[in-house]
């Protein structure tokens, strides 16, 4: 699991952001749970697919996914920091 | 590794930077002054990512009562029992809890004195204290006149919001809840006015008569034009928001009388009486030496290293940390960059870079009624402050919008058990 995250780390055109991955996800650990493995009412995202995630988190960011506060949120986030965090959570079971 | 590190999100942390170099890193003493959202925060979140970190919490209370959610139990939604925390799960990961108070700190020894006698010491110390109401900065209002007019601000174990709601069960219907709300800073910047809600919600089905009277320092309040959107949909003609341009800066209260008195001298007789004094850092802090003479806690923001005196970190509500709110989840969201920056520091390497600060403040206005801000805040480039991220967070959009006031509603609860559960779980 390490070497998949510093492989993908790898691949992130920013590194100091892409390491700073698995902080930036506490902020989803708020609502979304403490493992991000989903809480009552909010859905987990907990390994769903870096590609699903970031496709999300640009859907919210646009308005073009129905949001009552990710449209909100994604739009505090660059392009590099959402990758790293949809990295980690893809990271995590 | 992998074993202890899959537990929680964010295991990756100390995989990435720890392993293997760092595995033989000695025992450092992380040591937390308070067990509330950030102490809590920064002791459950050291102990699961940076299990080499020698942590003591000292917290006086064995139980913690939550300030977010207390307004519930105003208009009857939750119990005490349901908004209480003990920190038993923290020990079982390893936390050495102490219930005592810190009385003093040592900086140049790098110890902590307790009230008990005994003396704890520290390589890194954080500092998580709270507020402090400032009795006495409203006249008439010491700690004597909590007993007639409840702050229910700072929940102790809780006695002073249970007093609250008992006053409300008494208040005759057509009767008059006066309260008396701060200026900016202080904790919680849409508390008072879901208070007033949550107030109005029990009103209107037990006493549909009576009136509440919110006497405001200020002309502006968060999230103002949502709740003034609900208070008129949902409670026509019960509350009254007096700002301070209509003379509702109250400046003295007189328990005995049950009157709130203004700028201007206005004397307002009220049943009930809320008053939500101006606050200061919590004691400690101040006898300290980190607050400054605002009475709030100056902190580089990328380690909230105190900028007074080395060696302390200060998180939370202590903290001058505009635009960021006094809120538990900036509390929460700031205790883990303190924590990872002191893991760094303490194994010599620089804090962590760029990282991004969270807030959301859901309100419960009535049932199945939520609303929202949302800030995402970075350190400026000085480390002296801190900064909005633009054309991002904000309120919930305002109209008729049902379907989205009560899923915001059902995601408050969620948060409450997401964030409680990081904390204490």
């Amino acid at each position: 699991m390490i070497r998949l995250c510093l492989l993908a780390f790898a691949t992130l055109a920013a590194p100091a952001l892409a390491a700073n991955g698995p902080l930036l996800a506490q902020a989803c650990a708020g609502c979304h749970g403490p493992n991000a493995a989903g809480q009552e009412a909010t859905p987990g995202i907990a390994g769903v697919p870096a590609a699903t995630i970031v496709a999300q988190m640009n859907a919210f960011r646009a308005n073009e996914r129905p949001a009552t506060i990710m449209g909100r949120i994604a739009r505090g986030y660059s392009d590099a920091e959402i990758a790293a965090i949809a990295e980690y959570l893809a990271s995590r079971r | 590794m992998s074993r202890i590190t899959r537990r929680a999100l964010g295991a990756g942390i100390p995989a990435l930077l720890t392993a293997p170099a760092f595995a033989q890193a000695p025992a450092a003493r992380l040591v937390i002054i308070g067990g509330g959202f950030g102490g809590a925060s920064a002791a459950n979140f050291a102990r699961r990512q940076y299990p080499w970190l020698d942590v003591t919490l000292i917290e006086p209370k064995t139980r913690f009562v939550t300030c977010p959610y207390g307004n519930l139990l105003l208009a009857g939604l939750r119990d005490l029992n349901s908004i209480s925390f003990g920190y038993e799960r923290l020990a079982a990961r390893g936390a050495r809890v102490i219930h005592d108070w810190a009385d003093a700190i040592d900086p140049t020894a790098r110890t902590v004195r307790l009230r008990g006698g005994a003396s704890v010491a520290y390589d890194r110390l954080i500092v998580s204290p709270g507020i402090a109401l400032r009795y006495g900065a409203i006249e008439g209002y010491d700690q004597a006149a909590e007993a007639i007019f409840p702050h229910a601000w700072v929940p102790g174990e809780g006695q002073q919001t249970l007093l609250l709601r008992r006053q409300l069960e008494a208040l005759p219907d057509g009767g008059v809840v006066g309260l008396a709300i701060p200026d900016n800073p202080f904790r919680c910047p849409p508390g008072p006015y879901e208070r007033i809600s949550m107030i109005a919600s029990y009103l209107k089905r037990h006493k549909p008569r009576a009136k509440i009277l919110a006497f405001d320092t200020k002309n502006a309040f968060s999230k103002q034009g949502l709740f003034q959107d609900a208070w008129n949909a949902l409670y026509p003609g019960m509350i009254d928001w007096i700002p301070a341009n209509r003379d509702g800066r109250i400046l003295r209260v007189d328990p005995a009388a049950r009157v709130f008195e203004s700028e201007f001298g206005v004397r307002h007789r009220v049943d009930v009486g809320n008053v939500i004094p101006p606050q200061s850092a919590g004691g400690i802090a101040i006898s300290a030496g980190l607050a400054n003479e605002s009475g709030w806690v100056p902190v580089d923001s990328l380690t909230f290293e105190s900028r007074r005196v080395p060696g302390i970190h200060v998180i939370g509500d202590a903290t001058i940390a505009p635009p960021m709110p006094k809120s538990g989840y900036v509390a929460n969201s700031t205790a883990k960059q303190a924590v990872a920056a002191i893991a760094a520091l303490l194994r010599g390497e620089a804090p962590p870079p760029a990282p991004v600060y969270f807030n959301t403040c859901y309100s419960h206005v009535g049932a199945e009624y939520g609303i929202s801000i949302v800030g995402v805040f970075r350190p400026n480039a000085e480390r002296t402050g801190f900064v909005e991220t633009p054309n991002s967070g904000g309120v919930s959009p305002r109209g008729d919008l049902p379907e989205q006031r009560r899923l915001e509603a059902l995601y408050a609860d969620a948060w409450y058990g997401s964030i409680t559960a990081d904390m204490f779980g």
